[in-house]
Protein backbone atom coordinates (compact mmCIF):
# COMPACT_ATOMS: atom_id res chain seq x y z
CA UNK A 1 0.00 0.00 0.00
CA UNK A 2 1.07 3.56 -0.67
CA UNK A 3 1.81 5.94 1.96
CA UNK A 4 2.41 9.75 2.21
CA UNK A 5 5.77 11.34 3.85
CA UNK A 6 3.24 12.03 6.91
CA UNK A 7 2.35 8.78 7.46
CA UNK A 8 4.64 8.28 10.48
CA UNK A 9 3.64 11.15 11.95
CA UNK A 10 -0.43 10.55 11.23
CA UNK A 11 0.49 6.75 13.82
CA UNK A 12 3.02 8.80 16.09
CA UNK A 13 -0.34 11.50 16.54
CA UNK A 14 -2.83 8.02 16.83
CA UNK A 15 -4.18 7.94 13.95
CA UNK A 16 -7.05 4.82 13.29
CA UNK A 17 -5.82 4.05 9.47
CA UNK A 18 -7.22 2.82 6.55
CA UNK A 19 -6.88 1.75 3.21
CA UNK A 20 -7.82 4.64 0.60
CA UNK A 21 -7.79 3.77 -2.91
CA UNK A 22 -4.66 2.35 -2.48
CA UNK A 23 -3.03 4.73 -0.01
CA UNK A 24 -2.56 3.65 3.92
CA UNK A 25 -4.56 6.95 5.54
CA UNK A 26 -6.13 8.33 8.71
CA UNK A 27 -9.73 7.87 8.85
CA UNK A 28 -9.42 9.82 12.02
CA UNK A 29 -7.00 10.45 15.56
CA UNK A 30 -9.72 9.40 17.83
CA UNK A 31 -13.27 11.49 17.42
CA UNK A 32 -14.09 12.11 14.10
CA UNK A 33 -16.55 14.80 15.39
CA UNK A 34 -14.24 16.77 17.37
CA UNK A 35 -12.03 16.93 14.39
CA UNK A 36 -14.89 18.03 11.93
CA UNK A 37 -16.03 20.54 14.64
CA UNK A 38 -12.45 21.54 14.78
CA UNK A 39 -12.73 22.49 11.37
CA UNK A 40 -15.75 24.62 11.48
CA UNK A 41 -15.16 26.76 15.05
CA UNK A 42 -11.35 26.87 14.63
CA UNK A 43 -8.76 25.34 12.49
CA UNK A 44 -7.92 21.77 10.97
CA UNK A 45 -5.78 20.33 8.88
CA UNK A 46 -6.05 17.19 6.20
CA UNK A 47 -3.00 15.08 4.40
CA UNK A 48 -4.10 14.91 0.93
CA UNK A 49 -1.03 13.94 -0.39
CA UNK A 50 -2.81 11.03 -2.33
CA UNK A 51 -4.05 13.49 -4.16
CA UNK A 52 -2.70 14.02 -8.05
CA UNK A 53 -0.91 17.00 -9.12
CA UNK A 54 -0.15 17.56 -12.80
CA UNK A 55 0.69 20.96 -14.15
CA UNK A 56 0.36 21.76 -17.91
CA UNK A 57 2.90 23.77 -20.08
CA UNK A 58 3.26 25.49 -23.54
CA UNK A 59 1.62 27.30 -26.26
CA UNK A 60 -1.51 25.48 -26.47
CA UNK A 61 -2.11 24.64 -22.94
CA UNK A 62 -4.98 27.04 -22.61
CA UNK A 63 -6.58 25.41 -25.69
CA UNK A 64 -5.89 21.92 -24.17
CA UNK A 65 -7.56 22.72 -21.18
CA UNK A 66 -10.24 24.53 -23.11
CA UNK A 67 -11.37 21.24 -24.79
CA UNK A 68 -10.41 18.95 -21.90
CA UNK A 69 -12.47 20.19 -19.74
CA UNK A 70 -16.23 21.50 -19.41
CA UNK A 71 -15.80 24.79 -16.96
CA UNK A 72 -14.77 27.92 -18.91
CA UNK A 73 -11.02 28.30 -18.03
CA UNK A 74 -10.60 31.17 -20.40
CA UNK A 75 -12.09 32.97 -17.86
CA UNK A 76 -9.54 32.81 -15.27
CA UNK A 77 -7.21 35.58 -14.14
CA UNK A 78 -3.28 34.55 -13.31
CA UNK A 79 -3.29 32.63 -10.41
CA UNK A 80 -7.18 32.18 -10.22
CA UNK A 81 -8.44 28.56 -9.75
CA UNK A 82 -11.41 27.05 -10.98
CA UNK A 83 -13.69 24.10 -10.28
CA UNK A 84 -14.32 21.35 -13.62
CA UNK A 85 -15.48 18.65 -14.29
CA UNK A 86 -13.87 16.30 -17.06
CA UNK A 87 -16.45 14.23 -18.99
CA UNK A 88 -16.55 11.31 -21.93
CA UNK A 89 -17.63 11.69 -25.48
CA UNK A 90 -20.75 10.26 -23.68
CA UNK A 91 -20.93 13.31 -21.64
CA UNK A 92 -20.11 10.96 -18.54
CA UNK A 93 -18.15 12.31 -15.50
CA UNK A 94 -14.54 11.22 -16.17
CA UNK A 95 -13.58 13.01 -12.87
CA UNK A 96 -14.01 16.69 -11.12
CA UNK A 97 -10.71 18.38 -10.23
CA UNK A 98 -9.06 21.98 -9.69
CA UNK A 99 -7.57 24.03 -12.09
CA UNK A 100 -4.93 27.04 -11.07
CA UNK A 101 -3.89 29.17 -13.72
CA UNK A 102 -0.32 30.27 -13.40
CA UNK A 103 0.57 31.78 -16.78
CA UNK A 104 -1.41 31.66 -20.16
CA UNK A 105 1.34 29.23 -20.85
CA UNK A 106 1.21 26.98 -17.27
CA UNK A 107 -1.56 25.22 -15.49
CA UNK A 108 -1.26 23.51 -12.57
CA UNK A 109 -4.33 20.91 -11.74
CA UNK A 110 -5.53 18.39 -8.77
CA UNK A 111 -7.22 15.21 -9.26
CA UNK A 112 -8.86 12.76 -7.38
CA UNK A 113 -6.65 9.93 -6.01
CA UNK A 114 -8.92 7.35 -6.93
CA UNK A 115 -8.66 8.29 -10.52
CA UNK A 116 -5.23 8.81 -10.76
CA UNK A 117 -4.20 6.34 -13.21
CA UNK A 118 -7.88 6.78 -15.59
CA UNK A 119 -7.05 10.64 -15.59
CA UNK A 120 -3.35 10.28 -16.62
CA UNK A 121 -4.65 8.28 -19.32
CA UNK A 122 -6.96 10.33 -20.62
CA UNK A 123 -4.99 13.44 -20.55
CA UNK A 124 -1.88 11.52 -22.44
CA UNK A 125 -4.61 10.78 -25.30
CA UNK A 126 -5.89 14.28 -25.55
CA UNK A 127 -2.42 16.66 -25.56
CA UNK A 128 -0.89 14.81 -28.43
CA UNK A 129 -2.97 17.31 -30.78
CA UNK A 130 -1.80 20.18 -28.87
CA UNK A 131 1.94 22.05 -28.12
CA UNK A 132 1.64 21.18 -24.35
CA UNK A 133 3.53 19.07 -22.18
CA UNK A 134 2.14 17.61 -18.81
CA UNK A 135 4.30 16.54 -15.60
CA UNK A 136 2.75 14.53 -12.84
CA UNK A 137 4.09 16.17 -9.52
CA UNK A 138 4.65 12.70 -7.54
CA UNK A 139 7.04 13.98 -5.01
CA UNK A 140 4.30 16.76 -3.69
CA UNK A 141 3.01 17.04 -0.02
CA UNK A 142 -0.11 18.67 -0.02
CA UNK A 143 -2.04 19.75 3.48
CA UNK A 144 -5.18 21.41 3.33
CA UNK A 145 -5.32 23.49 6.69
CA UNK A 146 -9.13 24.34 6.87
CA UNK A 147 -11.56 26.78 9.31
CA UNK A 148 -12.25 30.19 10.34
CA UNK A 149 -9.12 30.41 12.28
CA UNK A 150 -6.45 28.35 9.16
CA UNK A 151 -5.39 31.25 7.88
CA UNK A 152 -4.24 33.06 10.95
CA UNK A 153 -2.63 30.22 12.79
CA UNK A 154 -0.82 28.91 9.43
CA UNK A 155 0.72 32.73 7.81
CA UNK A 156 3.45 32.87 10.74
CA UNK A 157 5.03 29.68 9.17
CA UNK A 158 5.14 31.06 5.95
CA UNK A 159 7.71 33.28 3.51
CA UNK A 160 4.47 33.95 1.97
CA UNK A 161 2.04 36.88 2.62
CA UNK A 162 -1.21 35.49 2.22
CA UNK A 163 -2.91 39.07 3.15
CA UNK A 164 -3.76 39.64 -0.66
CA UNK A 165 -4.82 36.28 -1.87
CA UNK A 166 -8.06 35.84 -2.34
CA UNK A 167 -10.73 32.96 -2.10
CA UNK A 168 -9.85 30.87 -4.81
CA UNK A 169 -6.41 32.23 -5.96
CA UNK A 170 -3.41 31.09 -5.26
CA UNK A 171 -0.07 32.56 -4.73
CA UNK A 172 3.44 30.82 -4.50
CA UNK A 173 7.05 31.09 -4.15
CA UNK A 174 9.70 28.39 -5.44
CA UNK A 175 9.26 26.14 -2.41
CA UNK A 176 5.57 26.45 -1.55
CA UNK A 177 2.03 26.58 -3.56
CA UNK A 178 -0.65 27.77 -1.60
CA UNK A 179 -4.14 27.62 -2.95
CA UNK A 180 -7.27 29.51 -0.82
CA UNK A 181 -9.48 26.37 -1.91
CA UNK A 182 -10.75 23.09 0.56
CA UNK A 183 -13.49 20.96 0.77
CA UNK A 184 -15.14 22.09 3.60
CA UNK A 185 -16.96 24.33 2.92
CA UNK A 186 -14.46 26.59 5.25
CA UNK A 187 -12.16 29.36 4.44
CA UNK A 188 -8.53 28.06 4.57
CA UNK A 189 -5.93 27.24 2.18
CA UNK A 190 -4.42 23.92 0.50
CA UNK A 191 -0.70 23.37 0.78
CA UNK A 192 1.55 22.07 -1.60
CA UNK A 193 5.56 21.61 -0.05
CA UNK A 194 8.42 19.68 -0.90
CA UNK A 195 8.55 16.51 1.16
CA UNK A 196 11.39 17.48 2.73
CA UNK A 197 9.88 20.30 4.62
CA UNK A 198 6.71 18.52 5.15
CA UNK A 199 7.19 17.07 8.47
CA UNK A 200 8.18 19.97 10.52
CA UNK A 201 5.33 22.25 8.64
CA UNK A 202 2.46 19.97 9.96
CA UNK A 203 4.39 19.70 13.63
CA UNK A 204 4.40 23.26 13.57
CA UNK A 205 0.97 23.34 12.71
CA UNK A 206 0.15 21.25 15.61
CA UNK A 207 1.97 22.98 17.75
CA UNK A 208 -0.22 26.46 16.62
CA UNK A 209 -3.26 25.03 17.42
CA UNK A 210 -4.08 22.94 14.50
CA UNK A 211 -6.11 19.43 14.83
CA UNK A 212 -5.16 16.83 12.71
CA UNK A 213 -8.31 15.59 10.93
CA UNK A 214 -9.13 12.06 9.27
CA UNK A 215 -10.59 11.13 6.11
CA UNK A 216 -13.68 10.92 7.95
CA UNK A 217 -13.92 14.53 9.07
CA UNK A 218 -12.96 15.46 5.58
CA UNK A 219 -16.07 12.99 4.48
CA UNK A 220 -19.06 14.79 6.67
CA UNK A 221 -17.66 18.03 6.05
CA UNK A 222 -17.57 18.25 2.62
CA UNK A 223 -21.50 16.63 2.53
CA UNK A 224 -22.60 19.13 4.89
CA UNK A 225 -21.03 22.00 2.06
CA UNK A 226 -22.86 20.08 -0.42
CA UNK A 227 -19.90 19.07 -2.19
CA UNK A 228 -19.45 16.04 -4.48
CA UNK A 229 -17.52 13.05 -3.78
CA UNK A 230 -16.26 11.36 -7.58
CA UNK A 231 -16.95 7.92 -7.06
CA UNK A 232 -20.49 8.29 -4.78
CA UNK A 233 -22.34 10.97 -6.30
CA UNK A 234 -21.31 11.11 -9.88
CA UNK A 235 -18.76 9.18 -12.45
CA UNK A 236 -18.77 8.03 -15.76
CA UNK A 237 -22.29 6.92 -16.16
CA UNK A 238 -23.96 10.04 -15.43
CA UNK A 239 -23.40 13.63 -16.84
CA UNK A 240 -23.00 17.06 -14.67
CA UNK A 241 -26.51 17.76 -16.15
CA UNK A 242 -28.54 14.92 -13.69
CA UNK A 243 -26.00 15.03 -10.83
CA UNK A 244 -26.29 18.60 -9.80
CA UNK A 245 -23.26 19.38 -11.83
CA UNK A 246 -24.58 21.91 -14.44
CA UNK A 247 -23.26 25.38 -13.29
CA UNK A 248 -19.50 23.36 -14.29
CA UNK A 249 -20.51 23.58 -17.97
CA UNK A 250 -19.70 26.56 -20.34
CA UNK A 251 -22.82 28.28 -21.69
CA UNK A 252 -22.78 28.63 -25.56
CA UNK A 253 -19.51 26.49 -26.65
CA UNK A 254 -19.36 23.47 -27.79
CA UNK A 255 -15.90 22.77 -28.25
CA UNK A 256 -15.09 20.80 -24.80
CA UNK A 257 -15.49 17.02 -25.21
CA UNK A 258 -18.64 15.64 -23.79
CA UNK A 259 -20.57 18.74 -25.18
CA UNK A 260 -22.35 16.86 -28.03
CA UNK A 261 -23.56 14.52 -26.03
CA UNK A 262 -24.73 16.89 -23.48
CA UNK A 263 -26.82 19.03 -26.05
CA UNK A 264 -28.73 15.61 -27.49
CA UNK A 265 -29.68 15.11 -23.67
CA UNK A 266 -30.80 18.32 -23.07
CA UNK A 267 -33.08 18.45 -26.69
CA UNK A 268 -34.44 14.46 -25.10
CA UNK A 269 -35.21 16.13 -21.97
CA UNK A 270 -33.21 16.09 -18.18
CA UNK A 271 -35.17 13.58 -16.06
CA UNK A 272 -32.80 13.49 -13.12
CA UNK A 273 -31.58 15.96 -10.70
CA UNK A 274 -29.47 16.18 -7.36
CA UNK A 275 -31.13 17.19 -4.01
CA UNK A 276 -30.78 17.67 -0.76
CA UNK A 277 -32.71 15.40 1.94
CA UNK A 278 -32.84 16.32 5.62
CA UNK A 279 -34.23 13.43 7.55
CA UNK A 280 -37.44 14.28 10.14
CA UNK A 281 -36.66 11.94 12.58
CA UNK A 282 -34.43 9.57 14.34
CA UNK A 283 -31.90 7.49 12.31
CA UNK A 284 -29.38 8.56 9.80
CA UNK A 285 -29.26 8.04 5.94
CA UNK A 286 -26.59 6.77 4.23
CA UNK A 287 -25.23 6.42 0.43
CA UNK A 288 -27.24 3.77 -1.96
CA UNK A 289 -30.79 3.90 0.34
CA UNK A 290 -34.09 4.94 -1.90
CA UNK A 291 -36.00 7.28 -1.56
CA UNK A 292 -39.36 8.05 -3.06
CA UNK A 293 -42.53 10.86 -3.07
CA UNK A 294 -46.27 10.03 -2.85
CA UNK A 295 -46.89 10.24 -6.98
CA UNK A 296 -44.37 7.36 -7.30
CA UNK A 297 -41.10 9.05 -8.19
CA UNK A 298 -38.14 7.49 -7.35
CA UNK A 299 -34.18 8.44 -6.18
CA UNK A 300 -31.08 7.09 -4.60
CA UNK A 301 -28.75 8.20 -2.17
CA UNK A 302 -25.53 9.03 -3.42
CA UNK A 303 -24.10 10.41 -0.09
CA UNK A 304 -25.22 10.66 3.21
CA UNK A 305 -24.70 10.28 6.58
CA UNK A 306 -24.82 12.27 10.42
CA UNK A 307 -24.68 15.94 10.39
CA UNK A 308 -22.33 17.07 13.45
CA UNK A 309 -22.59 20.62 12.60
CA UNK A 310 -26.46 20.59 12.58
CA UNK A 311 -27.40 16.86 14.51
CA UNK A 312 -29.56 15.66 12.17
CA UNK A 313 -29.38 13.00 9.47
CA UNK A 314 -28.45 14.26 5.68
CA UNK A 315 -27.90 13.37 2.29
CA UNK A 316 -27.53 14.27 -1.49
CA UNK A 317 -29.76 12.19 -3.48
CA UNK A 318 -30.08 11.77 -7.80
CA UNK A 319 -33.95 11.48 -8.02
CA UNK A 320 -36.45 11.99 -10.83
CA UNK A 321 -36.79 15.59 -11.75
CA UNK A 322 -40.10 16.09 -10.80
CA UNK A 323 -39.51 14.81 -7.27
CA UNK A 324 -41.64 16.53 -4.49
CA UNK A 325 -41.89 17.14 -1.48
CA UNK A 326 -42.70 15.13 1.06
CA UNK A 327 -40.45 12.08 0.47
CA UNK A 328 -39.43 9.15 2.47
CA UNK A 329 -36.70 7.13 2.58
CA UNK A 330 -36.40 2.99 2.57
CA UNK A 331 -33.90 2.31 5.98
CA UNK A 332 -33.97 -1.40 6.97
CA UNK A 333 -37.65 -2.62 7.09
CA UNK A 334 -39.10 1.16 8.08
CA UNK A 335 -39.88 4.07 5.86
CA UNK A 336 -38.97 7.40 7.46
CA UNK A 337 -40.34 10.83 6.30
CA UNK A 338 -37.62 13.18 4.78
CA UNK A 339 -37.52 16.99 3.51
CA UNK A 340 -36.06 18.20 0.44
CA UNK A 341 -33.65 21.53 0.99
CA UNK A 342 -31.65 23.25 -1.31
CA UNK A 343 -27.69 22.77 -1.11
CA UNK A 344 -25.42 23.52 1.09
CA UNK A 345 -26.47 22.36 3.94
CA UNK A 346 -23.83 24.10 6.08
CA UNK A 347 -21.99 27.24 5.09
CA UNK A 348 -18.69 29.26 7.14
CA UNK A 349 -20.05 27.44 10.11
CA UNK A 350 -23.97 27.88 9.82
CA UNK A 351 -26.47 25.37 9.39
CA UNK A 352 -28.41 26.74 6.42
CA UNK A 353 -31.20 23.77 7.09
CA UNK A 354 -35.03 25.70 7.42
CA UNK A 355 -37.34 24.24 9.89
CA UNK B 1 -5.44 -2.16 23.61
CA UNK B 2 -9.16 -2.75 24.11
CA UNK B 3 -10.36 -2.96 27.32
CA UNK B 4 -12.13 -6.48 28.35
CA UNK B 5 -13.07 -6.42 31.82
CA UNK B 6 -12.90 -10.56 33.44
CA UNK B 7 -16.24 -10.58 35.24
CA UNK B 8 -18.26 -10.09 32.00
CA UNK B 9 -19.28 -12.82 29.10
CA UNK B 10 -18.87 -12.18 25.90
CA UNK B 11 -19.93 -12.99 22.22
CA UNK B 12 -17.81 -13.63 19.14
CA UNK B 13 -20.40 -10.55 17.36
CA UNK B 14 -18.81 -8.01 20.08
CA UNK B 15 -21.66 -7.68 22.34
CA UNK B 16 -21.06 -8.40 26.15
CA UNK B 17 -23.20 -9.82 29.32
CA UNK B 18 -23.26 -9.32 32.78
CA UNK B 19 -25.10 -11.46 35.06
CA UNK B 20 -27.39 -9.04 37.39
CA UNK B 21 -29.37 -11.84 39.12
CA UNK B 22 -30.45 -15.49 38.20
CA UNK B 23 -31.62 -15.46 34.14
CA UNK B 24 -30.79 -11.72 34.40
CA UNK B 25 -28.41 -10.26 31.83
CA UNK B 26 -27.61 -6.80 30.90
CA UNK B 27 -26.17 -6.81 27.64
CA UNK B 28 -24.11 -4.10 25.50
CA UNK B 29 -20.96 -3.58 22.50
CA UNK B 30 -17.38 -3.98 23.80
CA UNK B 31 -15.10 -1.66 23.85
CA UNK B 32 -13.07 -2.97 21.11
CA UNK B 33 -16.94 -2.80 18.79
CA UNK B 34 -17.16 0.90 19.93
CA UNK B 35 -13.65 1.58 19.10
CA UNK B 36 -13.88 0.03 15.65
CA UNK B 37 -17.36 2.30 14.81
CA UNK B 38 -16.09 5.42 15.55
CA UNK B 39 -18.10 8.35 16.95
CA UNK B 40 -21.50 6.30 17.45
CA UNK B 41 -24.43 9.01 16.47
CA UNK B 42 -27.58 6.48 16.18
CA UNK B 43 -28.51 3.49 18.42
CA UNK B 44 -31.90 1.64 17.58
CA UNK B 45 -32.86 0.10 21.16
CA UNK B 46 -34.78 -3.49 21.08
CA UNK B 47 -38.01 -3.88 22.03
CA UNK B 48 -39.04 -3.91 25.39
CA UNK B 49 -41.01 -6.78 26.10
CA UNK B 50 -39.90 -8.32 23.04
CA UNK B 51 -38.87 -11.73 22.81
CA UNK B 52 -35.60 -12.74 20.51
CA UNK B 53 -34.33 -15.68 19.38
CA UNK B 54 -30.08 -16.76 19.97
CA UNK B 55 -28.58 -14.59 17.23
CA UNK B 56 -31.85 -12.34 16.45
CA UNK B 57 -30.71 -8.93 14.79
CA UNK B 58 -32.98 -6.66 18.21
CA UNK B 59 -31.48 -3.42 17.01
CA UNK B 60 -28.79 -1.09 15.64
CA UNK B 61 -25.89 0.84 16.48
CA UNK B 62 -25.15 3.47 13.59
CA UNK B 63 -21.26 5.28 13.53
CA UNK B 64 -20.19 8.25 11.41
CA UNK B 65 -19.19 5.52 9.65
CA UNK B 66 -21.44 2.53 9.30
CA UNK B 67 -24.68 0.83 10.70
CA UNK B 68 -23.93 -2.20 12.74
CA UNK B 69 -26.77 -5.33 13.43
CA UNK B 70 -26.46 -5.62 17.28
CA UNK B 71 -27.43 -9.72 17.82
CA UNK B 72 -29.16 -10.95 21.14
CA UNK B 73 -26.95 -13.53 22.28
CA UNK B 74 -28.81 -15.50 24.30
CA UNK B 75 -32.93 -16.31 23.51
CA UNK B 76 -35.51 -14.46 26.11
CA UNK B 77 -37.45 -11.42 26.30
CA UNK B 78 -36.10 -7.93 27.18
CA UNK B 79 -36.97 -6.00 30.37
CA UNK B 80 -35.74 -3.03 30.27
CA UNK B 81 -33.88 -0.78 27.52
CA UNK B 82 -31.35 2.38 28.02
CA UNK B 83 -33.23 5.12 27.28
CA UNK B 84 -30.46 7.54 27.65
CA UNK B 85 -28.82 6.35 24.46
CA UNK B 86 -32.06 8.12 22.28
CA UNK B 87 -30.05 11.07 23.12
CA UNK B 88 -26.96 10.53 23.66
CA UNK B 89 -25.88 7.59 22.04
CA UNK B 90 -21.91 8.49 22.39
CA UNK B 91 -22.56 6.82 25.87
CA UNK B 92 -21.61 3.83 24.04
CA UNK B 93 -18.39 5.49 23.12
CA UNK B 94 -17.40 7.22 26.27
CA UNK B 95 -18.87 4.26 28.64
CA UNK B 96 -19.14 0.50 26.71
CA UNK B 97 -19.53 -1.08 29.84
CA UNK B 98 -21.80 0.82 32.10
CA UNK B 99 -23.39 3.79 31.36
CA UNK B 100 -23.64 2.81 27.56
CA UNK B 101 -25.13 -0.64 28.38
CA UNK B 102 -27.94 -1.30 25.68
CA UNK B 103 -30.82 -3.12 27.29
CA UNK B 104 -31.62 -6.45 29.96
CA UNK B 105 -32.55 -9.87 29.18
CA UNK B 106 -34.35 -12.41 31.22
CA UNK B 107 -33.18 -15.71 29.44
CA UNK B 108 -35.59 -18.90 28.58
CA UNK B 109 -35.11 -21.57 30.90
CA UNK B 110 -33.62 -23.47 27.69
CA UNK B 111 -31.45 -20.91 26.91
CA UNK B 112 -28.10 -21.84 25.81
CA UNK B 113 -24.97 -19.94 27.28
CA UNK B 114 -22.26 -22.70 25.79
CA UNK B 115 -21.15 -20.29 23.04
CA UNK B 116 -20.53 -17.12 25.37
CA UNK B 117 -16.88 -16.28 25.71
CA UNK B 118 -14.73 -15.89 28.81
CA UNK B 119 -12.67 -12.54 28.69
CA UNK B 120 -9.88 -14.54 28.36
CA UNK B 121 -11.32 -16.26 24.78
CA UNK B 122 -12.37 -12.99 23.94
CA UNK B 123 -8.99 -10.99 24.16
CA UNK B 124 -7.52 -13.93 21.99
CA UNK B 125 -10.26 -13.55 19.41
CA UNK B 126 -9.71 -10.06 18.94
CA UNK B 127 -6.29 -9.54 18.68
CA UNK B 128 -6.58 -12.37 16.04
CA UNK B 129 -8.89 -10.24 13.52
Amino acid sequence: MKKTVLNEAHRKAGAKMVNFNGWNMPINYGSQIEEHHAVRTDAGMFDVSHMTVVDIEGSEATNFLYRLLANDIKKLNTNQAMYSTMLNEQGGVIDDLIVYKLSDTNYRIVVNAGTRDKDIAWFEKQITAFDAIMTEQTDTVMIAVQGPNAIKKLQPLLDLDLSDTKRFYANYNDHIFVGRTGYTGEDGVEVMIAPEAAGALWQQLIDAGVKPCGLGARDTLRLEAGMHLYGQDMDENITPLECGLGWTIRKNDDSFIGAQALNNLKTKGVDKKLVGLVLNGRGILRHDQTVSDEAGSQGIITSGGFSPSTGKAIAMAVVDTNMSDPVSVAIREKTLPCHVVNLPFVRNGKSLIEE
Amino acid sequence: MSYVPDNLLYTASHEWLEELDKGIYRIGITDFAQDQLGDIVFVELPKEGGSYAQEDECGVVESVKTASDIYCPIVGTVIAVNDSLEDSPELINDSPYDDGWIFEIEIDEDADLDHLMSAEDYRESIEED
